[in-house]
């Protein structure tokens, strides 16, 4: 085997030439510059559809544009490749989208209501591999099933376009996920003919993984400010350029790589010695000692949610499973929700900004309230509701996971260690079991082995759905997620198919304030922590506006000397 | 790959040749001499010295400590970007969670050493299993072994502990299994390669010669006499493993258990204020240095001790 | 000769076979799946179960197991979860950082430790030895990630000199016709990239080095020691011979056998990937990938990178005892 390599190698030799493309003094473009930002992971995949993390997003988002798209730093909905929010007829079934008329995408093909319609038939007829729930997560996260999975149905109808501009959207049923969800990088718009030409849907493989097409892998073609000119994964880096036929305004940078760099002090070194310009995923107690070096911290506002979940055990066979059953008791949650010292959480391990959360969804989603039970830190209370409850000494299975830090629990070991003597002052005793974060950690939690477990969320849209019906609603089976023991709630299921269900917004808004109500005196879990996580920048980096959903656009970024 | 002892047969192997030399033929007795010697050697005073301090303070741990180690004292005076240092009461300052510092150091010794010690027995104990099957028996048994055993070798040791460490849990168990497990193919290849040149040796050909049995030779001859070179290497693998759990700490597979301090978990956890407070991370890698140095030390004398060719 | 290699080759046989089946057997007691992994905290039971019934992990692990090695036969591993791409283009993708990166750990280790270790032994019992023996343990003591940070902090932030982290600049976009950096800078002659990947490899070269260099230092030193010792060195002293002919001819020629044999072995063994430095380095070679692949579940990453691996380590140790043979003409390759 050395021997062939060696061969490799002479033969390599023989024809090794640089392909280096030399810059090119053109004139009519102005030089922006090439910013190099620290990413924590590669991205998995280049075709929205299949994108469904974090790292992904960030640079399909620069490649990408979808109907709906986000206020830059805020979480409203408003237009994207559509020139307007959409009209909304009367059963709130069908939704118009006026569409933008100077788009062409980057293979030079024009945008136009045929080719949104071509995305929305293209996902609802995915089949095979790409009905993989791993390989197509937001679609049947939001949409349900596909048009051959009668099944599992799927909420979306039929897209039309009734004339070059406009695509008429019909839905089977109402929901509140639409179309705030259209904001999502997975909604995007790919080009037809690249996604013909380069087979995006032969998603193949079978046995051991998706095998993804040249298409995710190679040619990602959308509309956005920038476009793909190489991945280099031997190099951890991925480099996009400037698309200078852009409809807007056009982007002031040249090109920006992203590098992958999956140590949080490295980043911020390789910050330090100037090898990058910007990274995410900043530690809090860097904050302070990056800005003193002079470097931008910008900190988005805070769009999650950290909680602390309870195990009812309601479920067949927690019992069996070591669930203690005495958090069925809603006095035992009300005393956890009282023995854990929210403020020292906040103030102690979570950045400036952060805040002591109240119920399940941060205040600027529609749907918050004051009006809710709300349970100061008081040990001396927890231990008497304790004693009531002739609880004293129940022991907890606490679970937490490591190697991980998440925008809304940047340290998950400190924040269980302050929780857990927290509970031990109050007359608990806590069994702690680490796992890593995945998938041991979301598997086991999201079997209903913990007791109690920490737990969060950053929300994808703002939508109140988004958040407590995700953590609280009715799952398979007819009862509540396994994390907190399976409840069976007939009467909050019912609030919820109500809420999510109206179609008038004002109206709904009011549904979902009674629910946090409705949610926060039924405790299935304590609400702790809004954080609000940051990127940092160089000083000489300007225009990046942090996105409370870490959707920060990069066109308007330029670079001075 | 964070060891000092990435079991290398060839290393192995020699060790077991330098250290395995027959029987005594001077008069004084081969410990007393190598006592003798380790005691005029600087190299194994400083190791020696070393380990004393640590097993000290791990032994006395809990009379040194000034503080409880689990009350977060301070924690309502932690910031993110500040960290209460040096103190009336808390000489060392306090942790992230406003714990004393000083007193998670001098506890934390107790349970690098347990894991240390632990670990490096189960090692020893297995592989020693595995050297006797090999090295006594010989034949088929040996090569079945020893291929099992070169398996073992060829699989990055760190990637060996992370599955086991996934397979059994997160606790203090479960790291000392991880860590042997890297330990026992060291072992096996060791003391086999001893007892092979013990069996060839003149007394045991003698001892055959005599009508000796076969299992009174290995057990009452050739395997006392081989033991020593796996003695040096114990002491060397107790130091891999007290570095060994800091790695495995700093991958998240640490100990569940929060309140207990150990100098890995210690480290590793410091690597999220290392701008706020360095100091959480120079102590304990300052008290890992030492052990583990002290350690090293004294076993590559007592290495040199008991090899008969440095004997003048 | 032909005949001894041969055999060394014939017996590589079982041990892949008996590692493939240890592999299999034991990742798959690993709790959770490639389903959870894939799908993150988003995930329904459903979708995992449909996840695991599509990857045919809901098969006997018989059935699974002889899929697999009818697949290997071909060499074929399978494709990774984490890249959906071949396992065998992702090992030769990052193979190549790998091996630059142990070779300039093991020059390090070699430039430094063999002088160490010859002084200690020199200077036997003197402070100048402890001293030695002392610094060569130093960095290997440090836990890694840590170390990591401190060259990083001395070299990169503070004094600029070196990058600290990565292969090569990315804004060099350099020609990588073999996926060796340094050698590809050379041969398309784009020397600044070579000296760039060069610049690379020094810090994450030297975290590493430490390795073999605490280990080099004991074994120059014990052999140097072991030698000097020897009778045939006593006979040259008391025939009155130069003391620089005795150290060159007598005592380094011969003390560098085990060293050398030292040098070859743990080449082998740095090459199965260093895990922890590539990862805090963010150097793309296989062990920062393997540690990915654990966890995400990446089956066919880690038995492929580990069969893989598993052929090198024994080629490279085959390849150490031949030269050991070559040079040391008492060992006789039997």
């Amino acid at each position: 085997m050395l021997a062939t390599g060696l061969v490799a190698v002479l033969a390599a030799s023989a024809c090794a030439e640089s392909d280096r493309e030399e810059p090119t003094g053109d004139g009519d473009t102005p030089s922006g510059g090439t910013l190099i930002f620290g990413a924590a992971g590669d991205p998995k995949v280049l075709d929205p559809a299949f994108a469904s993390d974090g790292e992904t997003f960030r640079v399909l988002r620069q490649i990408y544009e979808g109907l709906l798209t986000t206020e830059p730093g805020s979480a409203n909905l408003v237009p994207g490749l559509a020139s307007d929010l959409p009209e909304v007829s009367e059963d709130g079934l069908t939704y118009t989208f006026p569409l933008r008329e100077d788009v062409v995408f980057h293979d030079g093909t024009d945008f136009n209501a045929e080719a949104v319609c071509f995305n929305f038939d293209r996902w609802l007829n995915f089949s095979g591999t790409a009905q993989n729930p791993g390989v197509t997560p937001y679609w049947q996260d939001v949409f349900g099933g596909f048009a051959d999975t009668p099944d599992t149905p799927n909420i979306y109808n039929s897209c039309e376009a009734t004339d070059e501009f406009t695509a008429e959207i019909t839905m089977n049923v109402v929901t509140s996920r639409f179309p705030a969800a259209l904001s999502l990088p997975s909604f995007s718009i790919s080009s037809p003919a690249a996604l013909e030409e380069f087979e995006a849907d032969n998603v193949t493989g079978s046995g051991d993984a998706p095998t993804y097409p040249e298409y995710a892998m190679e040619h990602p073609t959308g509309t956005g400010p920038f476009k793909l000119d190489n991945w280099d994964l031997a190099n951890g880096a991925i480099t996009i350029v400037r698309n200078d036929d852009y409809w807007g305004e056009t982007a002031i940078l040249d090109e920006i790589i992203f590098r992958t760099i999956p140590d949080g002090n490295t980043r911020k070194q390789e910050l330090e010695a100037g090898e990058i310009d910007g990274y995410d995923l900043v530690a809090p107690g860097d904050y302070t000692d990056l800005e003193d070096n002079g470097f931008d911290v910008l900190p988005r506002d805070a769009f999650n949610i950290l909680y602390l979940g309870m195990n009812q055990g309601a479920w067949e066979g927690a019992a069996a499973a070591g669930i203690n059953p005495a958090l069925a008791d809603i006095r035992v949650r009300q005393a956890i929700a009282h023995a854990v010292d929210k403020e020292s959480i906040v103030s102690s391990q979570l950045p400036d900004g952060a805040e002591a959360a109240i119920e399940f969804m941060p205040p600027t989603v529609d749907g918050w309230t004051e009006d809710v039970t709300v349970y100061d830190y008081d040990p001396e209370r927890a231990r008497q509701l304790l004693e009531d409850a002739d609880a004293v000494g129940t022991t907890l299975k606490f679970y937490y996971p490591t190697d991980v830090s998440r925008p809304y629990m940047p340290d998950p070991g400190a924040i269980f260690e302050v929780i857990s003597q927290n509970l031990q002052d109050a007359g608990f005793a806590i069994e702690p079991v680490a796992l890593t974060w995945n998938p041991d950690y979301l598997e086991a939690t999201a079997n209903g082995l913990a007791d109690i477990h920490l737990l969060g969320w950053t929300g994808d849209y703002n939508d109140a759905y988004n958040f407590i019906g995700t953590f609280f609603d009715a799952k398979a089976g007819g009862i509540g997620k396994l994390d907190f023991g399976g409840y069976n709630n007939e009467e909050l299921f019912t609030a919820f198919a109500e809420a999510d269900s109206e179609p008038d917004p004002a109206v709904r808004t009011g549904l979902y304030e009674a629910l946090n109500a409705q949610i926060m005196d039924f405790l299935p879990a304590v609400p702790v922590s809004h954080s609000p996580p940051a990127l940092v920048v160089a000083d000489n980096v300007e225009g990046l506006v942090p996105s409370p959903l870490t959707s920060e656009d990069f066109s308007t970024v330029s670079l001075t000397s | 790959m964070t060891g000092i002892d990435l079991g290398k047969k060839e290393r192995i192997d020699r060790l077991a040749e330098l250290t395995a030399t027959g029987p005594d033929q001077g008069g004084v007795s081969l410990t007393r001499d190598a006592l003798r010697r380790l005691r005029r050697n600087p190299v194994a005073l400083l190791g020696a010295f070393l380990v004393f301090i640590f097993v000290f303070v791990a032994a006395f741990a809990p009379l040194l400590a000034p503080k409880d180690p689990r009350t977060l004292y301070l924690l309502r005076e932690v910031r993110p970007n500040f960290i209460p240092g040096s103190r009336e009461g808390f000489p060392l300052g306090v942790d992230n969670l406003g714990r004393d510092e000083l007193s998670r150091l001098i506890l934390g010794s107790q349970q690098s050493l347990l894991i240390g010690v632990v670990s490096t027995i189960m090692g020893l104990v297995v592989g020693m299993g595995f050297g006797i099957l090999a090295g006594g028996l010989g034949g088929k048994i040996d090569t079945v072994v020893m291929r099992l055993v070169d398996i073992m070798l060829s699989i990055p040791g760190l990637l060996m502990a992370i599955t086991v460490a996934l397979l059994l849990g997160f606790n203090q168990f479960s790291i000392m299994v991880a860590i042997a497990v890297t330990q026992v193919p060291i072992f096996a290849r060791l003391l086999r390669g001893s007892m092979l040149a013990q069996r060839n040796s003149d007394y045991a050909v003698a001892s055959r010669c005599l009508g000796v049995p076969q299992r009174k030779i290995i057990f009452g001859h050739v395997l006392p006499n081989s033991v020593s070179p796996v003695i040096v290497q114990a002491t060397l693998s107790l130091a891999t493993a007290i570095i060994e759990a800091a790695a495995l700490s700093f991958l998240g597979l640490g100990n569940a258990d929060r309140a207990i301090p150990e100098w890995g978990s210690m480290l590793a956890e410091a690597q999220d204020f290392l701008t706020v407070a360095p100091r959480l991370a120079f102590y304990p890698c300052i008290c890992i240095v030492i052990a583990a140095l002290g350690f090293t030390l004294l076993g590559e004398a007592l290495r040199e001790a008991l090899d008969p060719k440095f004997r003048r | 000769m032909l005949r001894f290699i041969a055999r060394r080759l014939l017996q590589l046989i079982p041990i892949l076979f008996g590692l493939s089946i240890l592999l299999f057997v034991w990742l798959r007691q690993l709790p959770g799946g490639p389903g959870r992994a894939l799908l993150g905290e988003r995930a329904t039971a459903e979708q995992i179960e449909a996840i695991n019934e599509q990857l045919g992990l809901n098969d006997s692990i018989f059935v699974q197991y002889w899929r697999f090695l009818s697949r290997v036969l071909q060499f074929n591993f399978g494709t990774s979860i984490q890249t959906g791409r071949p396992v065998t283009t992702e090992f030769f993708q990052r193979f190549p950082g790998t091996v630059e990166l142990t070779l300039f750990a093991i020059a390090f280790a070699i430039i430094l430790g063999i002088p160490l270790g010859y002084l200690a032994a020199r200077r036997h019992g003197s402070f100048l030895d402890s001293a030695s023996v002392v610094a060569s343990l130093l960095g290997v003591t440090i836990p890694v990630f840590f170390l990591a940070y401190l060259l990083r902090f001395g070299f990169a932030v503070e004094l600029g000199w070196l990058p600290g982290s990565g292969r090569q600049d990315v804004r060099l976009d350099a020609t990588h016709p073999t996926g060796f950096f340094v050698l590809d800078g050379v041969l398309t002659r784009e020397y600044d990239a070579a000296l760039d990947a060069f610049l690379h490899l020094v810090l994450p070269g030297i975290a590493l080095g430490t390795i073999p260099l605490a280990i080099i230092v004991r074994i120059t030193r014990a052999s140097v020691l072991d030698v000097i010792n020897e009778d045939y060195v006593r006979t040259a002293e008391s025939k009155g011979l130069a003391t620089s002919t005795i150290r060159r001819r007598h005592i380094l020629r011969n003390a560098m056998l085990p060293v050398a044999t030292t040098i070859g072995l743990q080449t082998g063994l740095l090459l199965s990937g260093a895990v922890l430095t590539e990862t805090v380095f963010a150097f793309g070679g296989v062990g920062s990938f393997i540690a990915d692949a654990i966890g995400q579940r990446d089956y066919a990453v880690l038995q492929g990178f580990i069969l893989i691996l598993a052929v090198v380590y024994v080629l490279v140790n085959l390849l150490v005892d031949i030269s050991y043979g070559l040079i040391d003409p008492r060992v006789r390759v039997r």
